[in-house]
């Protein structure tokens, strides 16, 4: 263990925002049910400090050989999910795991991350049709196992990362144009498939205040949270909408929603500043990885976390539809938190890896 | 053309400076949305916000309380819970209304008319759908609090009627607002208004100013703090002319007969009492009427719902035979004058019966009468024989100047005007002339003559009192206002007064009405209701509904009269009834009267 090798700003940076998050679960739930989840995320916290350290340690060229087996390890568990998981709130995401349960899709999302790095990380690839194709069947496979269960907030987490894998794997500009339009054309097939409680979403987001009782209930609240927090916020546990109940689920996808009614545009301000550091970061340690695909790795990482951040902070201030996407290391959950944490022990290892050789 | 690359080599950082502006530009579209939302309409989600978890809540004033003239409690109000479901909150009432109305025992097609009836009230006024609940009812919405967040309660107090429907057609009843109320904002959902008698007449004073309170609300609309209370105005009390111990001993005396009594006092004009067959219980409307009730009592025949001291327009009978003596007497022309009775009267030829020569036992025939004779015995010749001397402009004339034919101004909702027929009224109504042979028919306040229980009340007192007619009222407050004098001769007086005693004494139509050691004096009316021809073509069953209608009115004492009685008992066959009623009213008024000074 070489402790001064760590990223310790990064480290610092995600245990602040991690700290924030508790203290803002704590506030948004008091004197309901959830009064407890703040401790239990806590516990969670140093759960994923240890993931980190463990990540840290096992040699990420290991685990890039031992990707195409863990790849099909994460089909089969995502499949097996489909078959055996437990029914909850309608979508076969989880798994009973020590008492817990465990959001097998969130795990998944590492094995793509290194999955993608190693495919894209190799010379002379992703530059022709067949090598994107590849790309898109690699990923879109689990794409299509989560979409199925279904949760298409944790799907969607899936493509930034083969995104981000064939921009800096070398792909055309055309070819990036030709696949944004075709993803653009195949937008009404997707309206077509989805179910009615996405649709539902989907027009909630484009015109919240046509029916704010029902499907644009939770943008319009959300929407009124934040605007109501105006320059300073209403101060800790003072938010209105979120002692009064009138947010919906506070401490988990629209937590931040909650801590821009207490905190205002100021703090807003503050914490998204806090995610660009952790994620300039990132990239300032993929710049330095010791190979491309371990700066793959990395950057998948950022692909992750980036599109978790816009798409929630998105959704809460309505500019993006409701997606059931966590905000890392702040919305409660230990799955979604012990995977940012894995995964910044995995950039941990890369930085330390340099210093090897 | 493949790039071949180096494993070893570092990520193209061309790309990784586009992603990171990427990321730069995604989080100020973030910076953007936020600025948006918490600077530039910061004013207008604070005032959402508050809109969220600010709910007001009427207070409902109490309405005013209602006193008799010595101060006892007549109307008084009880404290209430009423459901009311709200429209604004979260929760969908719409979907949930059948199982509401199944757990508040209302029925789902009389909460749906509710909802309809205030569809046009705005969204967050909260709409009342059961009122006076039970404590059973109060369980279910405490119990249900998460599961229809749109169920409310909230206390009002309503109003406490006396039993027996005691006055009931003199008070009136309270009910919601009308349609038109709640459209033109005038009056919230579940408001309380007056809707017949003096609860009608007397709204605006009764009805108080509503109390607000705004509260602080969660998302299932459970109150987690006060944040201001107005507290309400309660409405003006009401203290009325009447006796309760006289209109007990009206409301008795009537018993369950179809009438009605009224007593006023002729030097004031004040009630004492004013009592209408059948009656109704206005506890019932205060308790949200079932439409069932409502329809029985629209729909009887007999009219519950009607105040007949005020609004019953019938033939007066023999009672006209007052205004036939003022007139004949102010003209000059009865004074001295005698009538040979002989049981019949031919005019054009066509006979009129005097009531005499239909009786089935005794003299057919009144013989040689005077006015004061005629007024004791009502001998119908006598006034056919005086109707056909004056003419029926002259008595047109009179019985307007009476005070008949025109409203009386009684501070209650509706009173009729009843009709004094004139050739001008029947030309215009029927496009006929007047026949002279109508006059015989008027002279005895028979044909087309119609009047109310209290114009004739007001009759007898004004007459007995010498031409002080006082605008008749319920409440104190309307004493002193309005009426007219009648300038009549002291013989006019003396003479017709002189006859009224004699009606409740031996040889009178009334004397078993007598009143030992008390000065009372009136007048009896037997009124047809169809014509005698009518009558005749009229067979069993359906002729018990055209018997006659009996009246009296009284005054005691004779002169300058302290109290003025009219009693109607439809049906009632004859008037000798009625001033049994109307003597067993004079003496509770004057056992009140010794009562009240006794208590001084």
């Amino acid at each position: 263990m070489r402790l001064r090798d760590f990223d310790w700003w990064l480290i610092g940076v995600a245990l602040l925002i991690t700290a924030i998050g508790v203290a803002e679960i704590h506030s948004a739930t008091l004197a309901t049910r959830f009064a407890a989840v703040w401790v239990k995320q806590v516990y969670f916290a140093v759960a994923g400090m240890g993931l980190l350290l463990l990540f840290s340690q096992i040699d990420y060229k290991l685990i890039l050989e031992a990707s195409p087996w863990l790849y099909g390890v994460s089909v089969a568990a995502l499949a097996g999910v489909l078959v055996l998981g437990k029914a909850v709130f309608h979508s076969r995401r989880w798994i009973p795991v020590a008492g817990s349960h465990l959001q097998v899709s969130e795990f998944v999302k590492l094995v793509i991350i290194v999955v993608v790095a190693r495919y894209c990380g190799e010379a002379r690839l992703t530059t022709t049709w067949s090598d994107v194709g590849r790309v898109a069947a690699l990923v879109g496979l689990p794409v299509g196992l989560v979409l199925l269960e279904p949760d298409l907030g944790t799907a969607l987490t899936y493509v930034p990362v083969a995104a981000m894998g064939l921009v800096l794997g070398g792909m055309r500009w055309r070819q990036l144009g030709l696949l944004a339009l075709g993803g653009l054309l195949l937008m009404p097939l997707a309206w077509h498939e989805m179910h009615p409680y996405q649709r539902a979403r989907v027009v909630g987001f484009m015109e919240p205040q046509s029916d704010p009782l029902g499907r644009g209930y939770q943008v319009l609240q959300s929407k009124i949270a934040v605007g109501a927090g105006g320059m300073w916020g209403q101060g800790m546990a003072q938010g209105s909408q979120t002692r009064g109940e009138f947010l919906p689920v506070p401490h988990t996808d629209f937590i931040f929603a909650a801590f821009a009614e207490e905190y205002g545009f100021a703090g807003g301000l503050l914490l998204l500043g806090l995610y660009l550091l952790l994620l300039m970061r990132l990239i300032h340690n993929a710049q330095l990885a010791p190979d491309r695909s371990a700066g793959m790795v990395v950057m998948g990482v950022v692909a992750v976390l980036a599109f978790h951040v816009l798409i929630n902070v998105g959704m809460v201030v309505g500019l993006m539809p409701v997606t059931g996407i966590p905000l890392p290391l702040m919305s409660s959950g230990g799955s979604s938190l012990l995977f940012t944490f894995a995964a910044l022990g995995l950039v941990m290892n890369i930085r330390m890896a340099r210093f090897v050789n | 053309m493949p790039q071949v690359l180096d494993r070893k080599d570092k990520l193209p950082p061309g790309r990784l400076r586009l992603v990171e502006w990427g990321i730069l530009a995604g989080f100020l579209g973030l910076v953007w949305g936020l600025w948006q939302l918490q600077i530039l309409q910061a004013v207008r989600y604070t005032m959402l916000a508050q809109q969220n978890r600010i709910r007001t809540e009427p207070i409902p004033a109490p309405r005013g309380r209602i006193y008799d003239r010595r101060g006892r409690l007549l109307v008084d109000n009880y404290p209430s819970f009423t459901a009311y479901l709200l429209r604004d909150g979260s929760g969908n009432w719409r979907a949930d209304l059948p199982q509401i109305a199944q757990g508040l025992f209302v029925p789902l097609e009389d909460l749906q008319a509710q909802m309809q009836h205030y569809r046009a009230a705005p969204i967050y006024q909260p709409i009342p759908i059961k009122q006076d609940i039970t404590v059973a009812d109060e369980a279910f919405i405490a119990a249900h609090r998460d599961q229809f967040p749109e169920l409310e309660t909230i206390m009002a107090s309503r109003r406490l009627y006396p039993k027996n429907g005691f006055a009931a057609n003199l008070i009136g009843y309270v009910g919601e607002p009308d349609e038109r109320q709640i459209a033109s904002g005038q009056l919230r959902p579940g408001a309380i208004v007056g809707k017949s008698g003096l609860e009608a007449y007397y709204n605006r004073q009764l009805t108080g100013v509503d109390g607000e309170r705004r509260v602080m609300v969660d998302s299932r609309g459970r109150v987690v703090g006060t944040l201001s209370d107005r507290p309400p105005r309660p409405g003006q009390d009401l203290h009325l002319t009447l006796d309760e111990q006289v209109q007990m001993a009206a409301e008795t005396a009537l018993g369950n007969r179809p009438g009605a009594v009224v007593a006023l006092d002729p030097r004031t004009g004040g009630v004492l009492a004013m009592v209408s067959r059948p009656t109704f219980d206005p506890n019932l409307f205060a308790q949200g009427l079932s439409a069932k009730q409502w329809n029985a009592w629209v729909n009887d025949p007999d009219r519950p719902l009607l105040n007949k001291a005020i609004q019953a327009q019938l033939a007066p009978g023999s009672v006209f035979k007052l205004v036939m003596s003022v007139a004949g007497l102010q003209q000059n022309v009865a004074e001295n004058k005698t009538v040979d009775c002989k049981g019949v009267f031919y005019y054009g030829g066509h006979p009129f019966h005097c009531w005499i020569s239909r009786r089935l036992q005794g003299p057919r025939a009144h013989g040689v009468l005077n006015l004061q004779q005629a007024i004791t015995q009502s001998c119908d010749v006598y006034f056919y024989t005086l109707g056909s001397e004056l003419g029926i402009d002259v008595i047109d004339q009179y019985a307007q100047e009476l005070g008949l034919g025109r409203r009386t101004g009684i501070d209650l909702p509706q009173e009729a005007k009843g009709l004094v027929p004139t050739p001008a009224w029947k030309e215009a109504r029927f496009r006929q002339p007047w026949y002279k042979g109508e006059t015989i028919d008027v002279a005895i306040g028979q044909g087309a003559v119609t009047a109310t229980p209290i114009q004739l009340a007001r009759l007898a007192g004004g007459i007995a009192s010498g031409g002080v007619f006082p605008r008749p009222h319920v409440a104190e407050e309307a004493a002193d206002t309005g009426g007219f004098t009648v300038a009549l001769s002291p013989t006019t007086v003396e003479t017709i007064t002189a006859g009224m005693q004699g009606v409740v004494n031996p040889g009178g139509t009334a004397a078993s009405a007598h009143l030992q050691g008390v000065d009372f004096g009136g007048k009896t009316g037997t009124a047809q209701t169809i014509s005698n021809q009518g009558l005749k073509s009229l067979h069993g069953g359906s002729r018990r509904a055209y018997v006659d209608n009996a009246w009296f009115v009284g005054v005691s004492p004779v002169r300058n009269p302290e109290i003025a009685v009219c009693v109607l008992f439809q049906r009632g066959a004859e008037g000798s009834f009625a001033a049994q009623i109307a003597a067993q009213v004079v003496q509770a008024f004057y056992r009140s009267q010794q009562a009240g000074a006794k208590a001084e």
